[in-house]
């Protein structure tokens, strides 16, 4: 009853629809609104940040690894997929920008930024690290076990080299800081801080930390963790709940701030030691600072001066950069909150940045069979999407005629994490990587039978991809190898043949990352992180040109079907469209260039992670970000900073004059957020999976409670 | 000031507002310019300054009009709308507000452009508003209204909202601290007068029709030498004239009185001292040396005059105040004239410090002998004399109740309070805190947790000086017999605050429960196809 009832109205707007469509109406869609993508980002446990390249290392629970360029936008440029066994427990840069870190697995792990993969994994031979720290001079390398041993390790030019022992001490050490001058450092243990001599290797004093907080004696005091200062400070945080300043010349207690119910899980001290930040398992930031006792006296203190609660859980992990804080820990956020006194420019830029979700894409579409294809970290879920036979007006929720199916759960082999999925677009085939093993599996659908069959003895070189990308017709198969070359392959009924191997440019070992091919098979294009897009002529098999390369990094690329027109996404929000055959950007690029993009577009916070297109309307671009989602017409002028942007209302009252002469390019909606992925099934078809917050907070264990009556 | 024979003409020049038509206008004098409000029909108010002492009277000037508060009013009001200036940064509009369609009385403050109040007239006005010593007078549908309003000096915690009214509103503000920039504002102001020779003449005409001493000076040599009574008398003249200075001359009046005082022992101007703390302008650090002398003659009047009025008491001469409260005998406070305003009818109150018979009370919340949950009743049976300890008599006289009231009305800062404490007597701290507890008790009574009364304390305030007192005393109070019961029924009274609040806290753990099984509720499911249209 319900769906016939919707029939009628129905009708009578879709013909209206047509009517106009060449007039104003950017047309409706039927759009299937999934949010049974059922996934969890992992707790943050590690951040380090990189003073000279301005790059942030964040580490998670499973063992990923993320690079954030801050100067790019806060762009996730780079990942290492996470390993089961591979808790990381600390992480650091030392000299070179090279990135270590360190877990309970008892390895130290050194990571290759430009091929995007493990460059070697070492035993420390010390049970479970829990602490790691660089020299101040970046090159060597200090480790805090669970036998209570802490290591040094020389950073040679490719590998690490084991130098000593310390000390050992009773229990194992969780906490490290060395003195900005090298000669001391300070290393926290259950119960007590151990300050070592670095050339002699002995502990010089021992600091006992009291147990007691607030009159009740918890069992154990755990020294969380330590940071040294140039005078000779050393600042503590622990279990009970306080901040502690000692004298590491005399060993005595200074001065003790009880912040927290709660553990005080980390700290970080800025480069000038002046300011430092620790973070609680309540998930309160405070933000200490060094400042005169009066003013005009030159004597200083610290002084806890500012609270920050924009996490529900324990903040595992602060970092101080020159002008933010930056936090993470169990509720998975990443959170950069600048500091106003530092930020010389009031621009978005000093705006709180809360980065939730990966700035790639977890998800893959199979137009033609309505098949979504889930990547999680340790298995793959194939969902169909239902149908409906209803029609409605804006807003309408139509009734369901058959509901989505999940037909598939893929759980991988071994304890890596995928890195990259894709199905292809007759939905019959299905490729996903680990860091060490390629999948390819071919699938045959009866009736409502579906069956798996994977395609066996992949060649050698196909042993680990950043990115895999069917063509559309389902034919070829690309995939971007972390040695930097791209694979052509062509698929046969359950085998396939190794066509060609686009080998890196001659000098670089960058890997590419994206990966976007046109819908007539004939051109690939494929983008590392810094350098321009590479575009492939398939057909000849041989490089069509490159496009020049841009300050900022790709976030998603994609080519236009006809026209062959490349567009680009990059992490500053500006969009290019490149024209592959002229070799040159197209004449609305230029445009766009020469007008800017409104104000609005550009202080947009989240990357867009995918484009698509409109098979029927070659003027329109379809791209997202996670809040938002918009469909350019490049057919209208582009809007101005004194128009409206966004505009969500619907022109009812408005004549269609009005509203075609305030009507601009850029149509943006915001109904789908967190927005993970959108797709143009078809031409009045739109699949919108979104990722609502509240989801993810309710798998998360719960948080500390805390009292909100007779505090 | 304004020359009276000569008629001076000035064309209003206006910008955008042209079409506009002045719906009503008021002027003020000021030393220097006559400062004309006009509310125009496009609902703004504008200001026009014309000096006093027109350049060339005979030509006609043009004067420019500036944009003072915007859209205060709907210009379309049926019945006209009027204006009238309160004080220097305070105006009152009659008329419709843009938002509503009823006739509104509202006070503007021009300072920070923020509406200090409004007053909804629905039975309409005539347009017409006069003000009039404090009063603001309109017609009111049939009858003729008075509204009673005084302005607050504007400040910018004022114009947030954030002052903190220390007083009732019945009693009449004024600025506690001397207002330097007031009181030099005008002098200074005329140094740099655009028209400096004008205002020089004009000072010799003052100067020659004025005796040569000041008044203020003239008052300071009668305090040296004359009698109370003449100075009394002196000083009512004086205070009937408010000068500009005021300030400090009442400031130089206190220092002379009191240094007479030290010089003259039989010298005792108490009631000139009492009007010149009326006068609301003096502050502790205005005149250090008035409550010492008060503390030295043990004069509880003009101690508790001093607490009320003074924001700035350093927390030792509180706690001397406090001392004398309490060790003060009855007979010398029932002579004293003391302001009984804070202390509501406690009827039962006992005369001398003696227990009166115990009255059951119905308490609201807290029933010490009703509670059997708590463990500690079962270890003191509710006998009737314990009864009697904890129904609400009051244990000292209204007098002091009153004395000890404004004590609580103090301001303090608890790091500088708690040693002072200390130095009070155990069986003092003892009466003080049955004194604090019976407050209590009374607050309790009620579902709001107020006192009766005009001014009471409030019940933050009495527990805060029951912390205070224990945190210093804990050790000397536990030790007093008489004081077991007391410590016994706070004891008692925080044990069962604390279950109330963990009672408070599982409310809200099962109300986030049902919240949650709400929001699931709401949920529209994990899949949907939806319709969009895209504009």
């Amino acid at each position: 009853m319900r769906a016939r009832a919707h029939v009628g109205p129905g009708r009578r707007e879709a013909r209206a629809w047509s009517g106009e469509r060449g007039a104003a109406g950017m047309g409706e869609f039927k759009v299937h609104r999934v949010r049974f993508f059922n996934y969890v980002p992992s707790g943050i446990r590690c951040v380090a940040y990189n003073n000279q390249s301005n790059r942030l290392a964040v580490s998670r629970t499973d063992g990923t690894v993320e690079i954030y360029n801050l100067s790019a936008n806060y762009f996730q440029e780079k990942f290492f997929p996470g390993h089961e066994s591979r808790a990381t427990e600390a992480l650091c840069w030392t000299e070179g920008q090279r990135l270590f870190s360190a877990g309970l697995n008892g390895e130290i792990v050194e990571y290759d930024l430009q091929a995007l993969n493990v460059k070697y994994a070492m035993d420390a031979f010390g049970g479970p690290i829990w602490s790691m720290t660089a020299s101040p001079s970046g090159s060597q390398l200090l480790v805090g076990c669970e036998d209570g041993s802490v290591k040094l390790f020389q950073i040679t030019p490719d590998k690490i080299q084991f130098e000593r022992n310390f000390d050992r001490q009773k229990s194992r050490i969780l906490s490290l800081s060395w003195h900005p001058s090298g000669t001391h450092i300070a290393a926290g243990s259950i119960d007590y801080i151990s300050v070592f001599d670095v050339k002699s290797g002995s502990a010089i004093h021992k600091m006992i930390v009291d147990r007691q907080y607030m009159g009740v004696s918890k069992r154990k005091c755990i020294v969380w963790g330590v940071a040294f200062l140039s005078d000779g400070t050393v600042i503590s945080v622990d279990s009970a709940g306080k901040v502690q300043f000692w004298d590491s010349a005399t060993g005595t207690l200074v001065k003790s701030h009880p912040i927290a119910n709660a553990d005080v899980l980390s700290i970080a001290v800025a480069d000038q030691e002046d300011s430092f930040v620790v973070g609680t398992a309540e998930g309160t930031v405070f933000h200490f600072q060094l400042v005169s006792v009066t003013s005009n006296s030159s004597e200083k203190q610290w002084v806890r001066t500012k609270p920050f609660q924009h996490h529900t859980h324990d903040v595992r992990t602060v970092a101080h950069s020159p002008t933010a804080l930056i936090s993470g820990g169990t509720d998975t956020h990443l959170v950069i909150r600048p500091l106003m006194e530092k930020v010389e420019v009031k621009n978005y830029d000093a705006a709180l940045r809360k980065i939730t979700f990966p700035h790639r894409c977890l998800i893959s579409c199979s137009k033609k069979r309505q098949l979504l294809l889930f990547q999680f970290a340790h298995h793959l879920e194939l969902w169909r999407l239902g149908s409906t036979v209803a029609t409605g007006k804006n807003g309408d929720i139509l009734p369901l005629s058959k509901n989505a199916d999940h037909l598939l759960h893929l759980k991988t082999k071994g304890p890596e994490n995928i890195i990259c999925s894709c199905i292809s677009s007759c939905g019959s085939w299905i490729a996903y990587s680990t860091a060490s093993r390629f999948f390819l599996y071919r699938l045959n659908y009866e009736h409502d039978n579906i069956s798996l069959k994977r395609v066996s003895k992949m060649p050698a070189f196909l042993r680990s991809a950043l990115q895999i990308l069917f063509s559309e017709d389902s034919k070829k198969l690309f995939v971007a190898s972390n040695q930097g070359s791209l694979h052509v392959i062509q698929l046969l009924e359950g085998s396939f043949k190794h066509l060609h191997a686009f080998q890196p440019q001659s000098g670089t070992v960058e890997a590419m990352c994206l990966l976007a091919v046109s819908p007539d098979g004939n051109w690939l294009a494929a983008s590392g992180t810094s350098a321009g897009v590479h575009v492939y002529n398939v057909k000849q098999l041989k490089l069509h040109c490159t496009v020049p390369a841009y300050n900022f990094p790709v976030t998603a690329l994609a080519i236009a079907p006809n026209t062959n027109n490349l567009v680009i996404a990059h992490s500053d929000q500006q969009v290019f469209e490149y024209s592959i055959p002229d070799k040159q950007y197209t004449e609305w690029s230029r445009a766009v260039q020469k007008q800017g993009f409104h104000h609005l577009w550009l202080q947009r916070d989240t990357p867009i992670t995918h484009i698509g297109f409109h098979s029927k309307r070659p003027m329109h671009i379809l791209l997202h970000d996670a809040y938002m989602f918009c469909i350019i017409d490049k057919s209208l002028p582009l809007p101005n900073d004194k128009t409206l942007l966004y505009n969500p209302l619907p022109p009812t009252s408005e004549s269609d004059v009005v509203r075609r002469r305030t009507a601009h390019a850029f149509k943006i909606s915001k109904i789908y957020k967190p927005l993970l992925f959108m797709e143009l099934l078809d031409e009045g078809t739109l699949v919108a999976v979104e990722r609502p917050l509240d989801d993810i907070i309710a798998q998360l264990p719960p948080p500390i409670k805390k009292k909100k009556f007779g505090t | 000031m304004v020359n009276s024979h000569t008629l001076s003409k000035y064309t209003l020049l206006r910008g955008q507002e042209e079409k506009s038509v002045i719906q009503s206008f008021t002027a003020s004098v000021d030393r220097k310019f006559i400062s004309v409000m006009s509310l125009s029909s496009d609902g703004c108010v504008y200001e026009t300054l014309i000096p006093v002492y027109p350049t060339d009277p005979e030509e006609n000037q043009r004067v420019v009009s500036s944009l003072l508060l915007r859209a205060v009013v709907s210009g379309s009001a049926p019945s006209g709308v009027a204006l009238t200036v309160l004080d220097r940064d305070h105006v009152a509009v009659l008329g419709s507000p843009l938002s509503a369609s009823k006739e509104c009385l509202s006070v503007w403050n021009i300072k920070f452009q923020t509406l200090q109040t409004s007053k909804e007239l629905p039975q309409g006005t005539s347009g017409q508003l006069w003000y009039y010593g404090e009063n603001l007078l309109m017609l009111h549908g049939q009858s003729l209204t008075v509204i009673p309003y005084k302005c607050e000096v504007s400040s910018l915690a004022g114009a947030l909202g954030k002052l903190k009214h220390s007083h009732d509103p019945g009693i009449q503000v004024m600025p506690p601290f001397v207002n330097w920039e007031a009181s030099q504002g005008d002098g200074l102001g005329s140094q740099h007068a655009e028209q400096p020779r004008r205002i020089l003449r004009r000072r010799k005409i003052e100067v020659s029709s004025q005796p040569a001493v000041p008044p203020s000076k003239q008052l300071l040599t009668t305090i040296m030498k004359d009698s109370e009574k003449h100075i009394e008398m002196e000083l009512r003249k004086f205070l009937a004239v408010k000068t500009p200075d005021f300030h400090a001359i009442v400031g130089d009046l206190v220092t002379g009185l009191l240094g007479r005082c030290q010089v003259e022992p039989s010298f005792c101007p108490r009631n000139c001292l009492v009007q010149l703390i009326q006068t609301h302008v003096l502050s502790y650090s205005l005149c250090p040396g008035l409550m010492e002398m008060a503390v030295k003659k043990t004069d509880v009047q003009l101690l508790q005059l001093c607490l009320q009025r003074f924001p700035d008491i350093p927390e030792s001469v509180t706690c001397a105040c406090l001392k004398i409260f309490l060790s003060i005998g009855d007979d010398s406070l029932h002579q004293a004239e003391i302001d009984m305003e804070s202390v509501f009818d406690y009827g039962d109150s006992v005369q001398g410090d003696n227990v009166a018979a115990p009255v059951d009370v119905l308490q609201n919340g807290f029933s010490p002998e009703g509670d059997t949950c708590l463990s500690c009743c079962q270890e003191v049976p509710a006998k009737p004399q314990d009864a009697a300890a904890a129904t609400p008599t009051c244990p000292v006289t209204p007098q002091r109740a009153a004395l000890l009231n404004a004590i609580l009305h103090s301001g303090y800062s608890e790091a500088f309070l708690l040693p002072h404490l200390k130095d009070i007597p155990a069986q003092h701290i003892t009466l003080f805190l049955k004194y604090l507890y019976f407050l209590y008790l009374k607050c309790s009574e009620n579902a709001t947790m107020t006192l009766p009364g005009i001014h009471p304390p409030t019940l933050n305030q009495i527990l805060d000086w029951i912390c205070l007192l224990l945190d210093a005393n804990f050790t000397v109070v536990v030790m007093i017999p008489e004081a077991k019961r007391l410590l016994i029924s706070l004891y008692k009274f925080v044990k069962s605050q604390i279950s109330v609040y963990s009672e408070l806290n599982k409310i809200e753990v099962s109300f986030r429960e049902l919240q949650k099984l709400n929001q699931e509720k709401n949920n529209r499911g994990l899949y949907s196809i939806e319709v969009l249209e895209l504009f």
